[in-house]
């Protein structure tokens, strides 16, 4: 069987092609699935990414001076491998890699997610000979109830707050969660929705590519004291317990992450209410994407990889875990750049 | 039922005491009398009788589910609490339940239980899994295996119903102190202007101190104060009422079949007498080490030589009752001169009274703290002379000024993942002392990190592993950690040779090289320095 990638000190590696996925060391050429921090990082010559995922990379990577977009499903010839990119159903623009080469397919998945989210385009199974799967959630545990079931609960959260003269501060993730928060609330309301600067960032670019959300309004363009009593603020998990965070009087704290569907976590994490909502596969979802692609060799990447790849095994796969660098995890912490461009 | 699971989470969501106390008091208005007692019984840590274990319901939800037992284990370890596990993998995304009230469901559905077979009992509960959704499977395991417990304190749910019932607090917890039957009945009388009728004697909630922070100075003038020996045994409450003889823990527990001496020297006390104080194990004159008293403990009736080889006194410092006559609110020192006169009426060698300590300046009652170590005792108490008996734990009055623990640097070898609140993370450490070349155990600690040090560790102790056993990892040797303890004594059960007793993180030493951590003569030689061990 052709080894079509491989684990370097670099990244994941493609000799056919000469390409890295994702790569966590500077490299010439990489191929990027998403604009999360641990899959799209700086110091490489050459990126490709989707068409949508570019004014994301562009924002998070400025430095990054080489970016080309490739449409879903456009066929790319690097040295002898031909890639093309698949929706991932991840966050706006995220792709899984395609690579055909020595008669074979690979698929490396990047992040991804089998359920509805009206910010991105829905994953697409890509039959496959060997898949490279991530298993941020890859535990039986792990088990989604739909989005807009979940955002439906923040928005009573947010209601009784407003009843009890409080603020609803709900921490998620600022690239692709914030969105797919302010998107599915449509469903709800009409009202506007205060941002943290980072939030606001990304939300104007997901604006700029026609994904509809509630309007939004920053904090960083309010004074100190403007009220916010009775109303929705969406922050990164960085930003709890910041100095930003002291402008809120009553506050009502919230987070929103697959993490909250387990007790232990939501409760050390210091947040008074949680809600499951992951932009990653859970557990059938993990299953059923082994299953759809046809592939018979799995490697696993992210999370509970150990544990997903015994449990393929057992199902009678060919299955192994990969070391890589990527968290996958919902919680990503915010450079503090960042934090301190988008919240002076 | 369904109220009580939205309770459940009212309570598990919100940090807001007031939050808490509203939801409860709501709940308790809201609900039949006897779901109310069923709920404060709960609440309050109280536990029906423990028929079904965590392993029955793992080997149920695998059952169920089909899947491997390894598989199990290992969702185990990613949450840390199996009633959740199970109910994260066997729970309806919809409850499909016709509601019951939570008296019902408890009298006539999981009692009901109990004298049927493990396997009639397992498709009972298998049923019931097919039906609730998770927060309600959780809410059933919890009180199925007897293990459920919230975020409220017995204080709270007190103050709840206090405020239900519109009575003091320290009145309402006197009557649900001790072991009641969560009944309608029970429940009404409790919060009712007048109380039970004819309650069996119950202890009175003990008054427990803070431990002393700020400055001598700062809490008022020597001659205020009243100090005494903090005694290293097991607080209890001594009553002889109605002809019964009663020996209370602090756990709320009746040990009187425990200390058979105790029991005797009880019925020598006057009738209607109640004293608080601490249970011994005393020879010569000395109280011995505390491993001598645990040989006392867990059994339900002591044999003869253990009894010889650990003896035990009731060391008297308050007196709460006296002929029948509830003393709480007298001030202390009148309380204390009483509880001289009664020891020395009652003239018998198991009652002592805990002398009071005398000294003329706070620099004096330093130098008396320094001499603890030598007394075997943890410390001092500081009491306010004209201190009432409070309920519960309280600032202000009662003071408790611990001796500084022993310390020694250790290194981390082995670490394992916490449980509940800390499920997932690396939490649970195993320290070791240098011992030649080599790395001997000699500790295992749970607490004193941050929660940033924590995650810090936690993210080392992944990338450092140099093997698996089940759910512990050993540990390249590098990170070295202060830890304090209490005592320390010879053991022939540990292979250290030594025990050290409640071993805790006091802090990082980031700055150490592992090599120059404390060896495991360091920690022997701190033996010398304490009583001897039995």
């Amino acid at each position: 069987m052709a080894q079509l990638i491989q684990v370097t000190p670099q990244g994941l590696y493609c000799p056919q092609g000469d390409f890295y996925v994702d790569p966590w060391g500077k490299v010439e050429r990489a191929v990027v699935t998403h604009g999360h921090s641990d899959h799209a990082r700086v110091g490489s010559q050459q990126y490709f990414c989707s068409a949508t995922s570019v004014p994301i990379l562009q924002h998070r990577l400025p430095q990054a001076g080489d970016i080309r977009p490739l449409a879903f499903g456009e066929a790319l010839q690097l040295g002898d491998a031909t890639v093309s990119l698949h929706p991932a159903g991840h966050i706006l623009g995220s792709a899984q890699v395609r690579i055909a080469a020595e008669g074979e397919v690979w698929v490396v998945t990047g992040d991804y997610k089998r359920c509805a989210d009206p910010t991105c385009e829905p994953f697409e199974v890509v039959p496959c000979d060997a898949l490279i799967t991530e298993a941020t959630f890859g535990a039986p545990v792990y088990q989604w109830q739909p989005g807009a079931e979940t955002v439906g609960e923040i928005y009573q959260w947010w209601m009784e707050n407003r009843r009890l003269g409080l603020t609803s501060l709900l921490f998620c993730y600022a690239l692709g969660k914030a969105q797919r928060v302010l998107a599915e609330l449509r469903r709800f309301t009409d009202e506007e929705v205060y941002t943290h600067g980072a939030v606001e960032a990304i939300t104007v670019i997901y604006r700029d590519q026609g994904v509809a959300t509630l309007p939004t309004r920053a904090t960083t363009d309010l004074p100190k004291d403007h009220s916010y009593s009775g109303a929705l603020v969406i922050a990164p998990p960085s930003a709890h317990r910041s100095v930003w965070m002291k402008r809120f009087k009553n506050v009502s704290t919230g987070f929103a992450s697959g993490w909250m569907r387990v007790r232990g976590h939501r409760r050390r994490r210091g947040y008074q209410r949680g809600f499951v909502l992951s932009d990653h596969a859970d557990w059938p979802g993990l299953l059923r994407t082994v299953r759809e692609t046809g592939t018979k060799k799995i490697y696993v990447t992210h999370g509970y990889k150990d544990l997903l790849a015994r449990y393929l095994c057992h199902e009678g796969y060919a299955a192994q875990s990969l070391d890589t660098l990527f968290t996958g995890d919902d919680t990503e912490a915010l450079s503090e750049k960042e934090i301190a461009k988008a919240a002076p | 039922m369904k109220k009580f699971v939205a309770l459940f989470q009212a309570l598990d969501t919100t940090t807001s005491t007031n939050a808490k106390v509203a939801g409860m008091v709501e709940y308790f208005q809201t609900v039949p009398t006897a779901d109310a007692a069923w709920a404060t019984y709960f609440l309050t840590g109280e536990r029906i009788k423990r028929f079904i274990t965590s392993r029955d319901l793992q080997n149920w939800a695998i059952e169920m589910t089909g899947m491997p037992e390894w598989l199990f284990k290992d969702a185990y370890h990613t949450v840390g609490d199996t009633a959740e596990t199970v109910a994260l993998l066997v729970g309806q995304a919809h409850s499909n339940m016709q509601d019951k009230s939570l008296q019902e469901w408890i009298e006539r559905e999981i009692l009901p239980l109990m004298p049927l077979s493990k396997p009639e009992q397992g498709e009972r509960v298998k049923q019931w899994w097919r039906e609730l959704d998770t927060a309600e499977c959780f809410v059933l395991n919890k009180i199925i295996t007897g293990a459920f417990r919230v975020g409220v304190s017995k204080a709270l749910v007190l103050r709840a119903l206090a405020q239900v019932a519109q009575l003091e607090p320290a009145i309402v917890a006197h009557r649900f102190i001790g072991a009641w039957q969560p009944s309608a009945e029970f429940f009404q009388a409790a919060l009712s202007p007048a109380g039970h009728t004819s309650a069996a004697p119950r202890p009175y909630p003990f008054y427990l101190a803070y431990p002393l922070e700020q400055t001598l100075e700062s809490i008022g003038e020597p001659e205020e104060w009243l100090a005494e020996w903090k005694w290293d045994g097991i607080r209890g409450q001594m009553m002889h009422q109605g002809g019964e003889v009663l020996i209370w823990s602090r756990g709320e527990e009746l040990v009187t079949a425990q200390f058979p001496e105790l029991e005797e020297l009880a019925r020598r006390l006057p009738e209607g007498a109640v004293l608080d104080g601490e249970i011994l194990a005393w020879a010569n004159d000395a109280p011995l080490d505390f491993a001598a008293l645990q040989k006392r403990l867990g059994r339900k009736k002591p044999g003869a030589a253990v009894m010889r080889e650990s003896p035990v006194v009731f060391m008297a410092y308050d007196l709460l009752q006296y002929s029948g006559e509830d003393w709480r609110e007298r001030p202390l020192h009148a309380r204390k001169s009483r509880l001289t006169q009664l020891a020395a009426q009652v003239e018998d060698t198991r009652l002592m009274f805990s002398p009071i300590l005398q000294f003329q300046s706070w620099e004096d009652l330093g130098q008396l703290r320094a001499q603890a170590r030598a007394q075997s005792v943890e410390g001092l108490m500081l009491k306010r002379r004209e201190s009432t008996y409070q309920v519960g734990r309280k600032k202000g009055d009662w003071w408790k000024w611990k001796i500084d623990p022993y310390t020694i640097d250790a290194v981390l070898l082995y670490a394992q993942p916490g449980s509940g609140r800390r499920a997932n993370l690396y939490t649970d450490y195993t320290f070791a002392l240098w011992q030649g070349d080599e790395l001997v155990p000699v500790a295992k600690a749970y607490s004193g990190l941050t929660d940033s040090e924590i995650n810090r560790v936690d993210n080392w102790v992944r990338r450092n592993t140099v093997e698996r056993f089940g759910p512990v990892r050993s540990v390249k040797p590098e990170l070295v950690f202060e830890l304090a303890f209490e005592n320390i004594a010879f053991s022939k059960r540990h292979k250290s040779g030594v025990a050290v007793r409640f071993p805790r993180i006091k802090r990082w030493r980031e700055d150490k090289p592992f090599r120059e951590a404390d060896t495991l003569d360091n920690l022997k030689a701190l033996i010398n320095t304490t009583a001897p061990a039995t």
